[in-house]
């Protein structure tokens, strides 16, 4: 299977939904003359990024009138849009909608929300609770939102789960400036993610990000088409509005999976019952459990010699809840 | 400890000249007007919206004052025809002196500080002329140290020079093309004879940036500073210095009595719908 991804590296209107859907319209129109068959808009690029006390005013619900008008338009061209989603129960959700033949195929509501340093997220959106790949009449995909990514476990399940391509809209601000770098460090930390993720989890890695300043804060584009080799298939410019094209091919998914099965041999019990113990007892230092030194003795063979060197390794272990203690219920 | 600033000149003026366009066009017009000092500050600020904006849509407007140093507004000219922006000069000093006939025992830093206030108006009453934004030329260093004057220099529209300490601001000059002799003269605001920022700040810009970059940029604590090399008298200075003038750095705090406070829980961007 073998089809043509765009990315729209735009820059949108903050908090101006109408100018922004004018330009999705021209985006979605430039797509289908340059035969697209997905294109990616950026994260909250309906919206703009920095939207603070604008989110209930700019949000959607799935039934609103501009999500018709988007269902419309993905009659030409399958989309990923970046907006508000207003559910329900009135939560704000940052969201990245999957349209396809006139529907909505998918919604992924962002589940890592930033709020830290220069990020206010978690103040202003609720918190998407599943990470799930689907199947589009390109194959199965999945959907992750910028800091999403910046979360191995994501790109993990979506793995797992069968997708043979990320997509991934972001609004990812530039900043941290480096000597002899053509791009800022967050650009050049992104890049060696996005990379990573496309060779570790053989996959393709759709990265679309916006561009322009919000209240001085600029974002840097840099948007860009991965294969699970690691190739780029398309690079966006820097700091600047672009439009670029490339070919997926699930071929290449097929050949790098065959070549290591890495996805093939993932011990999915293991993780889980890993997971399981982290979670019932999280991981303790040994200063944690009470020893004055934090440095681990080297194990020394003699020490569990005999039956009190072998008790005392047992209760060790306990303690480190590698092991049950006797009598315990196994769950 | 070597402490180098990364200063990535080609990136941070392919970031800033994109920073000016953009902010200056999202708002509807596209020309700025910028207080020329003869100092390096403004000089950068006025190339990079030269090159942000095409040069007939940057003025340069010089207002010396009787006292002034005449090698401040022989450099701002400098700037002006090297950049080929548009210029005009507005002596100050008949409206500052009608004000001190009034209050003849006001010390240096009352006239100082009414001089850059008097010239911020300026600036504002020419980019309502113009239809015009007001560009600014504080840098982080002297932001952080409250080293401005609050509604006077340190008012602007937007500022492209506000997050690069002045050690950058030297080495990117350089690069813009900034006239050399500007790049490498002593800092001073000229608001008095003989006045340098280094001798009345009582440390060196070199020195303090250092220091400045690894507080505010990297975190370190006063500890890891002491570490680092730095005298603990010269690191609780600065860091009284920047406590002290967070009032600059900030609107002016408002009386909470109503449900929705502006800034408070009133939250939008500058750029709300642009």
């Amino acid at each position: 299977m073998t089809f043509k991804v765009a990315i729209a590296q735009i820059n949108p209107r903050l908090g101006d939904l109408q100018s922004n859907l004018a330009l999705y319209e021209e985006k979605i129109h430039r797509g289908v003359k340059e035969k697209a068959d997905l294109l990616l808009f950026p994260e909250l690029s309906l919206t703009g990024y920095f939207l603070r006390d604008m989110v209930p005013n700019v949000a959607l619900k799935l039934s609103a009138p501009e999500i018709k008008e988007l269902k419309k338009l993905s009659r030409e061209v399958s989309f990923v849009a970046g907006l508000v989603e207003e559910s329900s129960d009135y939560r704000f959700y940052n969201a990245a909608v999957y349209f396809e033949d006139g529907e909505i195929r998918h919604v992924h509501r962002k589940v890592y929300l930033p709020t830290y340093g220069m990020f206010d997220e978690q103040r202003y959106f609720a918190r998407g609770d599943r990470v799930r790949a689907f199947d589009s009449k390109f194959g199965r995909i999945a959907v992750l939102i910028c800091e999403d990514l910046w979360h191995p476990s994501t790109v993990y399940l979506a793995a797992l789960d069968g997708a043979a391509a990320i997509l991934c809209p972001s609004a990812s601000p530039l900043r941290g400036i480096t000597d002899q770098q053509v791009q800022d460090d967050n650009a050049r930390y992104w890049e060696l993610i996005n990379r990573a993720y496309a060779e570790t989890f053989s996959l393709f890695v759709i990265y679309g990000n916006r561009v322009g300043f919000e209240d001085g804060v600029g974002f840097w584009g840099g948007s860009e088409l991965l294969d699970p080799a690691g190739r780029r298939i398309a690079k966006a410019k820097y700091y600047d509005e672009d439009f670029v094209i490339g070919e997926v091919n699930l071929e290449v998914v097929r050949r790098k999976r065959t070549m290591a099965p890495l996805l093939r041999d993932e011990d999915l019990d293991l993780t889980i019952n890993e997971l399981m113990r982290i979670r019932e007892r999280p991981f303790q230092t040994r200063k944690d459990q009470g020893f004055k030194s934090s440095k681990v003795q080297k194990f020394k063979g003699s020490r569990v010699r005999g039956k009190k060197g072998k008790e005392r390794l047992r209760q060790r272990r306990i303690s480190l809840g590698l092991k049950q203690a006797k009598g315990r219920k196994k769950r | 400890m070597m402490v180098q600033i990364p200063t990535n000149v080609t990136l941070l003026r392919q970031i800033l000249v994109s920073f000016i366009r953009n902010e200056v066009e999202k708002v509807g017009v596209h020309r700025v007007v910028v207080g020329l000092s003869g100092g390096v500050d403004s000089g950068l600020s006025a190339m990079l919206a030269a090159e942000a904006l095409g040069p007939r849509n940057v003025m340069g407007i010089m207002m010396p004052y009787k006292s002034s140093n005449p090698e401040s507004l022989a450099h701002a000219e400098l700037v002006v025809r090297k950049s080929s922006i548009e210029s005009l000069t507005v002596d100050i000093t008949p409206q500052i002196d009608a004000y001190f006939e009034r209050f003849p025992d006001a010390d240096q830093k009352r006239r100082g500080n009414k001089m850059a206030r008097e010239r911020m108006t300026i600036l504002y009453d020419h980019s309502a002329r113009w239809n015009a934004l007001v560009l600014g030329t504080s840098n982080k260093t002297e932001l952080l140290l409250g080293y401005g004057t609050l509604y006077g220099d340190m008012a602007s529209a937007i500022n492209p020079l506000g997050d690069l300490y002045k050690t950058q601001i030297w080495a990117l000059a350089e690069a813009v093309g900034v006239p050399e002799v500007i790049v490498q003269k002593q800092p001073s605001a000229d608001l008095w004879a003989g006045q340098t920022d280094e001798g009345e700040l009582g440390f060196s810009y070199r020195e303090v940036d250092k220091l400045l970059y690894l507080m505010v940029d990297e975190r370190y604590s006063r500890p890891e500073l002491v570490t680092a090399g730095f005298p603990e008298k010269f690191i609780d200075e600065v860091t009284l210095r920047i406590m002290n003038s967070q009032f600059k750095r900030r609107l002016p705090v408002i009386a909470k009595v109503s449900q929705r406070t502006i800034d408070r829980d009133f939250r939008y961007a500058r750029d709300w719908g642009k």
